[in-house]
């Protein structure tokens, strides 16, 4: 899938084109006997370019796939489809030994800098460990060592050689990983949330050092985290991540300027602002990012989405979701009466599971002594009770049929990234096709 | 056991909930004494969330810990923690082991590791309340474990659910309503949302604000976070190498910090309106030798020749804030001791 159009090919250091990375499930003996295993798809069809020298900031919250799709630049875990290509050159489906050579070019600085250090190597042995690693060693390791440490700021560097981990503070250590990372002299670096453990008044500095080693050691940044804040400050551009897949991609000044994904947006409202006049109360969407075995149809975001709308992937599971807040609310039903009123609505459904079945037609069964119609009248209810909750969008009708209640569901259609002019959006409301009715606000 | 105290308004009165005076925590080494709190006063009254900040290793955690009487053997202890009239540094190990649960709750920062996973949820509740509420029937017990669920936007219809069948997010959720259902006069939550994503920290951040209006516990609120402390806490105090060096209302401290440390930490925090990258130079302080004088000097890109000879002690500013710095008492400085401090060398070699 091609960039903006103005970017040259020729220009991309890395070139990943419709990876997939799964992970099979492995339940207990009755799943296997059945056949239920499942896969888990971390990263789930992803294509973008890093082009020479830029820092791209890949943006999620944890499991959206951005860490795996990290490691899997780096062959870390491995491709099940697609192509990375690292300057012309196919990584996926290369094997471990010829790999390896790679990696001199290509490094990982991890999150825990306590846990990437061994407690029991002092920092003079650590950081020239890549260079006895790939046989690169000879006499001039200590001068290599020496310089690397000057290089991250550990300086004068003869202090350090000695030192364990145990000894450093957390910043230091930070940096003793980035100089073994960078004494190969690496093109690219992959960055997996290299500041979130450290201290707010150390996080500036390390990020400082990371921009300095761009410029001295022309290095490509890959910069992997959760906070769009530092995002913000460090990268040419930034990808948002959910579930496997990237729903908005673009220069960075843009997307803040003028997030579009509903994603987005909601991560950017959620960053607290630390001037009191702008505090206050924000709209923070309910739910959590959902079980990648079991992901949403459609759009992955749709069931914490206001703006979804029907060829957005409704389907049973939402509308359950909807009935069980329905019931669980806290204060008394306006329309609807009493919250035991509600509650007992529960009692009109054979099985809620009904809701599960993954089919755009679904039949929610009446429990014994209640009727078909009782259970239609029990959804219609709460449509009108709430009939401006986007899952409603989604369904096109609801009807008596063959002793069940049958709900039908507009059919989903899984988004693409989309051209916008500025950023590109895997959303339908951006997608003429659909002529959403309802525009972002 | 106190009835509760009604509904807090903005500007609480009469007695507070808790009431910290010169509390000091240290630990025995081979070398000098760590003297992780030294000399701590704060106050929190009921409906009041209280966010205790700053860098690790300035004894936030430990001071969290000590008011809750929660410290290893090895640590020893002196001055006051008064919770609704009780002394807990003067009881004895059985009696502060009765208030836990009661007076004292505490949330933990791993919600996953907290929950037994051979239990229901509603278990949870039930075997708490039997042990702390032996009188209430097994109905009730029921009905306040579905009320305080429901506040904290738990469906009354997930009780029989285990704990793996909840997200992160829940499960944080659950322990605060576990801690809450005793209606204990002290939370202390250490680093709540630290775990969790930043959309589910905004969920859980805003139950929270919202609690604080309906229940009558005082909480303190430890964190690193600053972003997060101007949305959920009334006040804030801010720590550095064992004392609290600033203390005030929230939007007050942010707006106008009067402690250089305060204001160095708020810059050094990465948000969407920061334009460049700050830090604070150098690292904290070892506890077991601190610097003489005020112990932020030697970073303090303000510190007069003053400042490492003589402790500022406690002002308070006219916009309210207790602080401690030798800036708000300038007319008590001779001329001379007001010259800035000559350049200080700070190398990497001391960075945090």
């Amino acid at each position: 899938m091609p960039t903006k159009p103005e970017q040259g090919a020729e220009q991309a250091l890395i070139d990943v084109s419709g990876l997939h990375v799964r992970y099979a499930l492995r339940r207990g003996p009755l799943a296997r006997i059945t056949g239920g295993g499942g896969v888990i798809r971390a990263v789930d069809g992803v294509s973008f370019q890093l082009r020479r020298g830029e820092v791209l900031g890949l943006v999620g919250e944890s499991g959206s796939g951005k860490s795996t799709l990290g490691r899997a630049l780096l062959g870390l875990v491995p491709a099940s489809s697609g192509s990375i290509r690292y300057a012309g050159t196919e990584l996926v489906g290369r094997s471990e030994r010829r790999m390896r050579p790679l990696r001199r070019r290509l490094q990982m600085v991890f999150q825990d800098p306590h846990a990437s250090l061994n407690p029991a190597m002092d920092v003079g042995t650590a950081v020239g460990h890549p260079l006895r690693i790939h046989g690169v060693a000879g006499k001039d390791v200590r001068d290599r060592v020496v310089e690397a440490l000057e290089l991250v700021g550990l300086s004068p560097a003869h202090r350090y050689l000695s030192l364990r981990p145990g000894d450093l503070s957390g910043g230091q250590k930070q940096r003793v990983v980035i100089a073994r990372a960078t004494i190969l002299g690496p093109e690219l670096l992959v960055a997996d949330e290299p500041v979130s453990m450290l201290d707010m008044s150390v996080r500036a500095k390390i990020l400082r050092l990371m921009l300095d080693l761009r410029q001295q050691l022309n290095l490509t940044y890959l910069y992997i985290t959760h906070d769009l804040a530092t995002a913000k400050l460090f990268c040419d551009r930034v990808a948002i991540m959910y579930l496997g897949r990237i729903v908005e991609i673009g220069r960075t000044d843009e997307v803040f300027a003028d997030p579009k994904h509903p994603y987005t947006r909601a991560l950017l409202a959620a960053i607290p602002d630390l001037r009191p006049e702008h505090a206050g109360p924000r709209d923070v969407p309910a739910g959590e990012i959902p079980d990648a075995a079991r992901p949403p149809a459609g759009c992955s975001y749709h069931p914490r989405c206001p703006h979804a709308f029907a060829p957005c992937g409704f389907e049973g599971r939402d509308l359950r979701a909807l009935l069980e807040a329905r019931w669980g609310r806290d204060e008394p039903g306006t329309a609807a009466g009493s919250t035991a009123d509600l509650a007992a609505e529960s009692a009109r459904f054979a099985d809620l599971d009904d809701f599960l079945v993954h089919s755009e037609r679904i039949r929610i069964r009446p429990a014994r002594g209640h009727t078909a119609a009782d259970v239609l009248q029990t959804l219609s209810a709460a449509r009108t009770d709430a009939p401006d909750e986007p899952v409603w969008r989604g369904v096109r009708a609801m009807a008596v049929e063959d002793h069940a209640a049958v709900v039908e569901f507009e059919p989903a259609t899984d988004p693409g990234l989309l051209d916008t002019g500025t950023a590109r959006v895997a959303c339908h409301l951006f997608d003429p096709r659909f002529a959403p009715a309802e525009q972002v606000s | 056991m106190t009835t509760p105290s009604p509904v807090s308004t903005a500007v609480p009165t009469g007695e507070p909930r808790v009431r910290v005076r010169d509390l000091r925590i240290w630990y025995g080494t081979s070398g000098a004494p760590v003297r992780a709190v030294d000399g701590v006063d704060l106050t929190i009254h009921a409906g009041q969330i209280v966010a205790l900040v700053g860098e690790s290793g300035c004894g936030k955690t430990t001071l969290g810990r000590g008011i809750l009487g929660l410290l290893p053997p090895a640590a020893a202890t002196d001055g006051e923690v008064v919770v609704d009239g009780t002394d807990l540094l003067r009881l004895p190990a059985r009696r502060l082991r009765a208030m836990r649960g009661d007076k004292l709750g505490l949330v933990f920062q791993e919600p996953m590791t907290r929950l037994d996973p051979l239990m229901r949820v509603g278990d949870h509740f039930d075997e708490l309340l039997r042990t702390h509420r032996p009188r209430l029937s097994r109905a009730e017990r029921e009905r306040q474990a579905v009320d305080i669920l429901r506040a904290m936007g738990i469906p009354a219809s997930r009780l029989r659910q285990y704990p793996h069948e909840f997200s992160g997010g829940m499960r944080q959720r659950i322990m605060i309503a576990l801690t809450l259902v005793l209606r204990p006069a002290l939370v202390v939550a250490d680093e709540p949302t630290t775990a969790l994503d930043v959309l589910v920290e905004a969920q859980i951040l805003k139950i929270l604000a919202e609690l604080r209006s309906s229940v009558d516990c005082g909480m303190l609120l430890i964190t690193h976070n600053l972003g997060i402390v101007l949305e959920a806490a009334d006040r804030v105090a801010v720590m550095y190498a064992g004392r609290i060096v600033e203390e005030g209302d929230v939007r007050q401290v942010f707006a106008h910090p009067a402690h250089p440390y305060t204001r160095e930490l708020l810059r050094s925090t990465i948000s969407l309106t920061t334009t460049e990258l700050h830090h604070i130079p150098g690292s904290p302080p070892d506890l077991a030798d601190p610097p003489p004088g005020c112990r932020f000097h030697p970073r303090c890109p303000d510190a007069m020749r003053i400042c490492p000879n003589s402790d500022p002690g406690d002002v308070d500013t006219a916009g309210g804030q207790r602080v401690a710095c030798w800036l708000h008492r300038l007319d008590e400085v001779a001329p001379a001791d007001r010259e800035p401090l000559p350049d200080r060398e700070i190398s990497v070699a001391d960075e945090a």
